[in-house]
């Protein structure tokens, strides 16, 4: 059991970190897509789109065998979370989409008429209100996030199911540590839902 | 790369198919089953299907499968591989999925249903005949982002070591030590199929909604992730992308 709590601040961890890197990536790959120049919204949207539809697991191994390769060696769990969150910034990208799409086009005209600069429009005007419209989305994917890390164990990183698939090598006991993991999932991840959802309430009113 | 590589590749893609289709054929079955139940009259089935959904939801799809794998064959069940994953994943991604025909049926708009029961249909027939029939074309978009899901999911079974296409390149890496090459080609691979389900889903969807007389607007590119102009807005954020 201890063991098994050590891996679970790992996992809480990897949720965090790859949270905010998925978080920051996301918004420059939603703005990267509303470039006026093909240059820049071809190659974006075809990478968002190829990372989208392939599996999480398959990228986190390309990166954790490829990056030595490179010359860029990492311990497992920083490849975790540039994996994670490479993976989740394309979801988020699209609910940031969603958030800017969202706000009125009244603003951007209101924005042209007191002919504030493109920059401030931006940051004093649109993303504001798209903000907050996007963050019980965006706590969705956190929950989504929580549920993948169990796949950091393919590359090592010492988490929860792998915690759990040691002590079972070691005990021969696999019934016990695996549903205990499996049950801290839900307790942890249920809660945080039905926080999200009284968050989603107060916001969008 | 070899000829005997890209044997092993397709051989693996082959097992990874079946895993999705015999996954998806699960996950369809409990996603129709579990959200209708959570629709029902009656607040017992209302609240055991809730706690289904919210219980396979609140769980990792790859913890399940682990424990379905290594925990119950010491309950006294042994699963062949293939079949843990087949379970693991059709129970979770169905759990899902049952919001997505839940949300769809409670979306017809409530005059049908009132217009059912005042030619007096049975529940059956109501189902059948007028709700269904209109619920089944919205669910088709939230459908298709959930086989994508469920294809990317067939992943996790390398983990229990079924030679399924991530499983047969980490053999090929290990005998060739080429990872950003092998594993850059499955990628592409999984890319090539789901490119593949998703225009066959938009084909479906397309005819799906011509059979109730809504026309889906063409010309969205190949390449584009521009929804039907209906979907943009509040309801794109809540439906876009990962359940």
């Amino acid at each position: 059991m201890p063991d098994i709590l050590k891996g679970l601040w790992i996992t809480v961890q990897a949720t965090i970190y790859g949270s905010l890197v998925s978080f920051a990536l996301g918004l420059v790959w939603a703005l990267a897509l509303r470039a006026p120049s093909r240059w820049v919204t071809w190659p974006v949207s075809i990478f968002v789109e190829f990372v989208r539809n392939t599996p999480l697991l398959v990228q986190l191994f390309f990166l954790f065998f490829v990056l030595p390769g490179w010359g860029l060696a990492f311990a497992p769990l920083t490849t975790g979370v540039i994996g994670l969150g490479l993976h989740y910034s394309t979801y988020t990208s699209e609910v940031y989409r969603a958030g800017i799409d969202g706000v009125p086009p009244g603003q951007w005209e209101a924005a042209t008429a007191l002919s504030l600069p493109r920059r401030r429009t931006w940051t004093a005007v649109i993303l504001p209100q798209a903000f907050r419209r996007v963050v019980p989305a965006l706590g969705n994917y956190v929950i989504a996030m929580f549920k993948d890390t169990p796949l950091l164990a393919g590359i090592t990183v010492a988490d929860m199911l792998f915690q759990a698939n040691s002590i079972s090598a070691t005990t021969f006991d696999y019934l016990e540590p695996i549903t205990v993991v499996g049950i801290l999932f839900v307790v942890i991840s249920y809660p945080t839902s039905l926080l999200l959802r009284a968050l989603e309430r107060r916001l969008v009113r | 790369m070899t000829g005997a590589l890209w044997q092993l590749f397709f051989e693996g893609l082959w097992i990874t198919v079946q895993l999705m289709i015999y996954s998806a054929a699960l996950a369809a079955v409990v996603a129709f089953g579990i959200g209708l139940a959570r629709t029902s009259r009656f607040w017992i089935v209302r609240f055991l299907s809730g706690c289904y959904v919210e219980f396979f939801r609140g769980t990792s799809a790859l913890v399940l499968m682990f424990w379905l794998f290594f925990a119950l064959p010491l309950l006294g069940w042994q699963l062949v591989g293939i079949w843990a994953g087949t379970l693991a994943l059709g129970l979770s991604y169905g759990a899902y999925g049952s919001e997505i025909v839940r949300g769809a049926v409670q979306a017809v708009a409530p005059a049908q249903r009132e217009a059912a029961i005042a030619l007096s249909f049975s529940p059956w027939q109501r189902l059948q005949k007028v709700i269904l029939p209109q619920a089944v074309p919205e669910m088709m978009p939230p459908f298709n982002n959930l086989l994508i899901e469920l294809l990317k999911g067939t992943a996790l079974a390398s983990l229990l070591s079924i030679g399924e296409l991530t499983f047969q390149a980490k053999l090929a890496r290990l005998s060739t030590g080429q990872s950003a090459q092998i594993y850059g080609i499955i990628l592409v691979l999984y890319f090539a199929v789901a490119f593949v389900l998703t225009r066959i889903m938009r084909v479906l969807e397309r005819r799906a909604k011509a059979s109730i007389g809504r026309a889906v607007p063409k010309g969205e590119g190949w390449f584009s992730r521009k929804l039907p102009v209906e979907k943009q807005g509040p309801e794109a954020l809540a439906t876009g992308g990962k359940p």
